[in-house]
């Protein structure tokens, strides 16, 4: 394993983070933790990078203990935090040379890992880091994180505030670090970045919902969901959340998604509500579950 | 003008330098739309929306918000529209009935006007409990809620939302949604920037920019026909990968 994780808890005063949280990660695996802001995401990366001691459990990244071999830890991963923490002052390349003498090595020795996304931005290798665009910024930091060639590659939300072009790029070169021998944990609070993991972990206010993989998650989904659609979105919303049968009613794109709580729901029977509720243009189809249907399922 | 018409842009252009951050763009937003103001990072949304909200002249071009003219009449611009976001919420060392009072009293609502403001938004989110409870100690998704609410709190014509729901639950993030539909539904404006693209499928209609242009504009339906893919991420991928 590359990563293990034994009932780890940790509260800050009256804050629970984190409560009794146990995951393994595979070596090579790509693994998500997916949850929103306060989960508790943060939390568990710090302890795992041997930043903050947990109250309780214990753990181990590359075989060691994140307590008693904290100084092996430090030198086996790379650690990619949430806010951009590298020197703004410093440009591109110094940035990058300054981590690979901080970890005994230089950018030459390591450079075939780094060469697809450096080569990227390269052309800005004498610009200060604090003048490059997010997009950039996160590049370099990725770089910086994997100069010294880790085992373990910890991404704390590394897509969050990205646009949709440039988080598919990132994604893309994170598959393409695994393929050479790199385990990856990774945050977003992105559901649909869920589905690009091998295996994810459902984590919301400091538990954990579900491990499975992305797959296996959906077809855990307890119920029939159903894609409706009107002439008014305000009103449908409005109309569903106030018809009794409902189980759960949530906006999703162009359509609500809409389950039951009977056993024998007949889409008819909706339809005819909905048209006493003045809507038109009624469309109820069945649809299948996502990563975020069942993260909500489970969070209610 | 045309009353319905909230937002009149015409070949609105802004330049740093030799660098156009904002290429003559040219849109209209109806009232009560939802208008989705997507881009990629860097393609001049924030530019184009702090023309749009006052805080920024341009360097060419026409604008017309919520009735009044961008360049001559900024300070009224301001105080017809709402403003709210993901970064700028509330001020976390004020409790939530302080920041509706602080903010109410900043729009010149009247005291009396305030109380009734302030009972009725702590009742319609249901914060009654924490109503005394420093903004701070609050969950991001509350803090949202009532940060989109007190963007409302004078009643303004148009509301500009700048990703609003960045790294809130999904749960609240419809819940946050809904209560966009329902500003919308008594006649405000929304005009809102999100990277979440099933929220740009939320929206009446969507404009994308690229490197400072506008390079569509149009319904999420229409878009999506016109690109030949079946969800807005595609629509955006295509757009922006060139």
């Amino acid at each position: 394993m590359s990563i293990s994780v034994n009932h780890i808890s940790k509260s800050y005063k009256k804050v629970k983070a984190l409560q009794d949280i146990s995951f393994e990660v595979k070596q090579n695996e790509l693994f998500g933790l997916i949850g929103p802001d306060g989960a508790g995401k943060t939390t568990l990366f710090r302890i795992l990078t041997t930043l903050l001691f947990p109250n309780e459990g214990t753990a181990t990244v590359a075989g060691f203990d994140v307590v008693t071999d904290y100084k092996k830890i430090r030198n086996s991963v790379g650690y990619m935090p949430g806010k951009f923490s590298l020197y703004q002052d410093l440009t591109v390349e110094e940035n990058l040379n300054f981590f690979a003498t901080i970890f005994g090595t230089t950018i030459e020795e390591n450079y075939d890992l780094i060469k697809d996304i450096y080569v990227q931005i390269e052309p800005f290798k004498n610009r200060r880091a604090g003048k490059l665009s997010g997009g950039m910024k996160q590049k370099l930091a990725l770089c910086c994180a994997l100069i010294h060639k880790p085992k373990v590659l910890f991404l704390d939300e590394p897509t969050t505030g990205v646009d949709p072009v440039s988080r598919k790029e990132f994604w893309d070169m994170l598959k393409r670090l695994q393929q050479k021998n790199i385990t990856i944990l990774v945050s977003t609070p992105y559901m649909d970045e869920a589905a690009l993991c091998d295996r994810i972990a459902l984590i919301q206010d400091g538990k954990i919902l579900e491990i499975d993989t992305p797959e296996a998650i959906v077809k855990h989904f307890p119920k029939q969901i159903y894609n409706v659609r009107a002439n008014n979105m305000y009103q449908l919303i409005t109309s569903l959340n106030e018809y009794q049968h409902n189980h759960s009613v949530y906006p999703f794109g162009e359509f609500v998604h809409y389950t039951d709580s009977r056993t024998d729901f007949n889409p008819n029977d909706l339809k005819v509500y909905l048209e006493s509720k003045n809507l038109f243009n009624i469309e109820i189809e069945k649809t299948k579950a996502t990563i975020e249907d069942t993260f909500m399922e489970l969070a209610k | 003008m045309n009353n319905n018409k909230v937002i009149q842009v015409e070949g609105l252009t802004k330049t740093f330098g030799d660098f156009t951050a904002v290429n003559a763009i040219t849109f209209e937003v109806e009232k009560g739309e939802i208008f989705g103001f997507l881009g990629a990072n860097g393609a001049g949304k924030t530019t184009a929306m702090k023309m749009l909200i006052g805080i920024s002249n341009p360097t060419s071009g026409k604008a017309n918000v919520a009735g009044f003219d961008v360049f001559t009449h900024a300070e009224d611009i301001k105080k017809n529209i709402g403003y709210m976001s993901q970064k700028f919420a509330l001020y976390d060392d004020l409790t939530v009935k302080e920041n509706i009072t602080f903010f109410g009293g900043i729009y010149g609502l009247p005291r009396k006007r305030i109380k009734e403001k302030s009972e009725i938004l702590i009742q319609e989110l249901g914060l009654e409990k924490v109503a005394n409870t420093l903004v701070g100690a609050l969950p991001l998704g509350w803090k949202q809620k009532l940060s989109f609410s007190v963007s409302l709190i004078h009643d303004p014509k148009i509301v500009f939302l700048d990703e609003p729901t960045g790294g809130v639950d999904p749960i609240t993030r419809r819940q946050f949604w809904e209560m966009i539909y329902k500003a919308a539904h008594e006649g405000t404006t929304v005009f809102v920037t999100t990277h979440y693209m099933d929220e740009a499928e939320y929206c009446d209609r969507v404009s994308i920019m690229v490197n400072g242009k506008i390079e569509a504009l149009d319904t999420p339906k229409k878009l999506k026909e016109q690109f030949k893919v079946d969800n807005m991420n595609d629509v955006f991928l295509k757009l922006a990968r060139g």
